[in-house]
């Protein structure tokens, strides 16, 4: 078992081995130009990605004619939005009231900044609340619709909490008012069963690092038919991607992005048991062991390999230094040094010491169980001494309600 | 983040971990003092505790418990070395600027050594209070 263990598989996954071998004559023999339409070397090229297309529409149930290759999801959440938001504007640029756009307060910051930047131009923008559970239905979705709303963005899965939104019904929701439907499935895509067209998808943006292929790949799906989605290009040139996405196509990346799709399609099923027993024992035996731990999000309608998990009366940057083995994530940015408890955690109403004790831990393809059994032993065991540690646990079991302190905030 | 070796060895072997007894049990306590400060929500509270010597008025033993990151755990514990021996004058004089020269405590960790300036003061002070001392 090589330490540190990697438990961020939200955050990003390693290239699968196979991935890598696939991509690896797109660098030197066939290094062609897929636009290159008069020779031998473009033909090769343009095959390829033309490969790619299909594994990936084949991943989400599209028609290869509908994937558009980008570098990540956060370009395909920008383009989605702002070219779906420009396309279908009710007043032109410069004027307000140009229409209403409905996403949520847990999205990623790659919709949320988007959506942001709307507003300053002239959209209006519902920012839903997530249930201390953390789904979004589609009933909470109608109460937000109105006349003009042209777009609505949610999530599939959420990457902090990995809890689940009712896409199909949301999507069905927005095709019976007419409404743009994109999801961000970044987190979904290639690790759970995608039908566009049952799923009632109209935009769907996804990611080559976060299913075993490479950085700086992803795609979007754009809908054709039932309706025709069109956008308004934000990168413009030499009109590649039916000029929704102008530039030179990254093609060792795209075929990366394609035989990763390819991979997570065959072993999907396969992966989801095993992820999701692991995920359960490790859950499990934090839960038997420790008191006051907290599962955070819906405790079914979430991703079956993450989990998150505030622990009381131990603070998050500690415990994160105590489990110097597990390489994961945790719910308070102290990092950036600003000390912000999880803007996601928040919106669930967690409270900011929880929110700060949290850990995500999201497991993948090459993780074993021994690893599994080793990070619930760590974690158990440093929660454990920082508790010995915290003046709060001791009130705590001395039976002084800490929030009924005056504490002198500094 | 990267810590100090020092701070890292305070972590691992935190010194004077405990407190003198349960929080009613110090209450009433007159030899001891207790400075509890910082707060759950802003992620760091540091309860520092002080046992003086009456003859000599010197701290002859103090404990430490924290809930917070690395650093404002290495800087409760380093001040409890410090108090050890002490007279309360003395112990008063420590000043969070030598925490984070011994620590090498970064910019984003000064206040760490701020919340234990703070604890030594706090806890000094609720001994005098508690016996009567007029202090300016
Ligand atoms: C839900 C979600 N959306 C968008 C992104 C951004 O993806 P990328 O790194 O491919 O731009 C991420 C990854 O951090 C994510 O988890």
């Amino acid at each position: 078992m090589n330490k540190p263990i990697y438990f961020d598989n939200a955050a990003t996954t390693r290239c699968d081995p196979r991935v890598v071998e696939a991509m690896l004559p797109y660098f030197t023999e066939k290094f062609g130009n897929p636009g290159s339409r008069n020779h031998s070397f473009g033909w090769v090229a343009e095959d390829a990605v033309e490969t790619a297309r299909r594994q990936v529409a084949a991943l989400l149930g599209a028609d290869r004619k509908e994937v558009i290759f980008t570098s990540g999801a956060t370009e395909s959440n920008n383009l989605a939005i702002k070219g779906a938001a420009s396309m279908y504007a009710k007043a032109p640029a410069g004027s307000s009231g140009r229409g209403h756009i409905i996403t949520a307060m847990h999205e990623h910051k790659a919709v949320l900044d988007p959506c942001k930047r709307l507003q300053k131009e002239g959209f209006e923008v519902t920012y839903l609340e997530p249930p201390a559970d953390g789904v979004i239905t589609a009933e909470q979705v109608a109460g937000a619709l109105r006349d003009d709303t042209i777009l609505v963005t949610i999530m599939w899965a959420n990457n902090e909490i990995g809890t689940i939104n009712d896409v199909p019904g949301i999507g069905a929701l927005c095709h019976e008012r007419g409404v743009i439907f994109h999801t961000d499935a970044t987190q979904w895509a290639g690790k759970m069963p995608v039908d566009v067209n049952k799923d009632n998808i109209d935009l769907l943006s996804m990611s080559g690092h976060k299913i075993y292929g490479p950085k700086g790949v992803g795609a979007l799906y754009v809908r054709r038919r039932r309706p025709r989605v069109r956008l308004t290009a934000i990168q413009e040139g030499g009109g590649q991607e039916r000029g929704m996405r102008s530039g030179t196509l990254n093609v060792p990346g795209i075929v990366g992005l394609g035989a990763a799709a390819a991979l997570c399609a065959e072993e999907m099923e396969a992966e989801r048991e095993r992820l999701g027993a692991m995920r359960r024992r490790l859950e499990t035996t934090i839960i038997e062991q420790l008191d006051e731990v907290q599962v955070n999000g819906h405790p079914d309608k979430r991703l079956p390999h993450l989990t998150n998990i505030s622990f009381g009366f131990v603070e998050g940057e500690s415990l994160m230094m105590a489990c110097k083995d597990i390489a994961m994530s945790s719910g308070s940015a102290c990092t950036s040094a600003s000390l912000e408890p999880s803007y996601v955690l928040k919106s669930l109403g967690v409270g900011d010491e929880l929110a700060h004790s949290s850990l995500r831990l999201s497991l993948g393809r090459f993780n074993t169980e021994e690893e599994v059994d080793f990070a619930a032993g760590q974690i158990v065991e440093s929660v454990r001494k920082l508790r010995d540690l915290s003046p709060l646990y001791d009130m705590h079991k001395e039976g002084i309600d800490i929030t009924k302190i005056e504490w002198a905030a500094h | 983040m990267a810590y100090s070796e020092k701070v890292i060895d305070h972590y691992e072997h935190p010194r004077n971990v405990g407190t003198f007894g349960t929080q009613k049990e110090i209450k009433e306590r007159k030899d001891i003092g207790v400075g509890l400060v910082g707060a759950p929500e802003c992620g760091d509270v540091m309860q520092l505790q002080i046992k003086v010597d009456p003859e000599s008025g010197k701290i002859e033993d103090a404990k430490f418990k924290c809930f917070g990151c690395g650093s404002a755990i290495a800087s409760s514990s380093l001040a409890t070395e410090w108090l050890k021996g002490r007279t309360l004058e003395e112990g008063e004089s420590i000043k969070n600027t030598e925490i984070v020269e011994e620590l090498s405590l970064p910019p984003v960790k000064i206040h760490c050594s701020v919340l234990a300036e703070d604890a030594i003061k706090a806890a000094i002070e609720d001994y005098r209070h508690k016996n009567g001392i007029e202090h300016d």
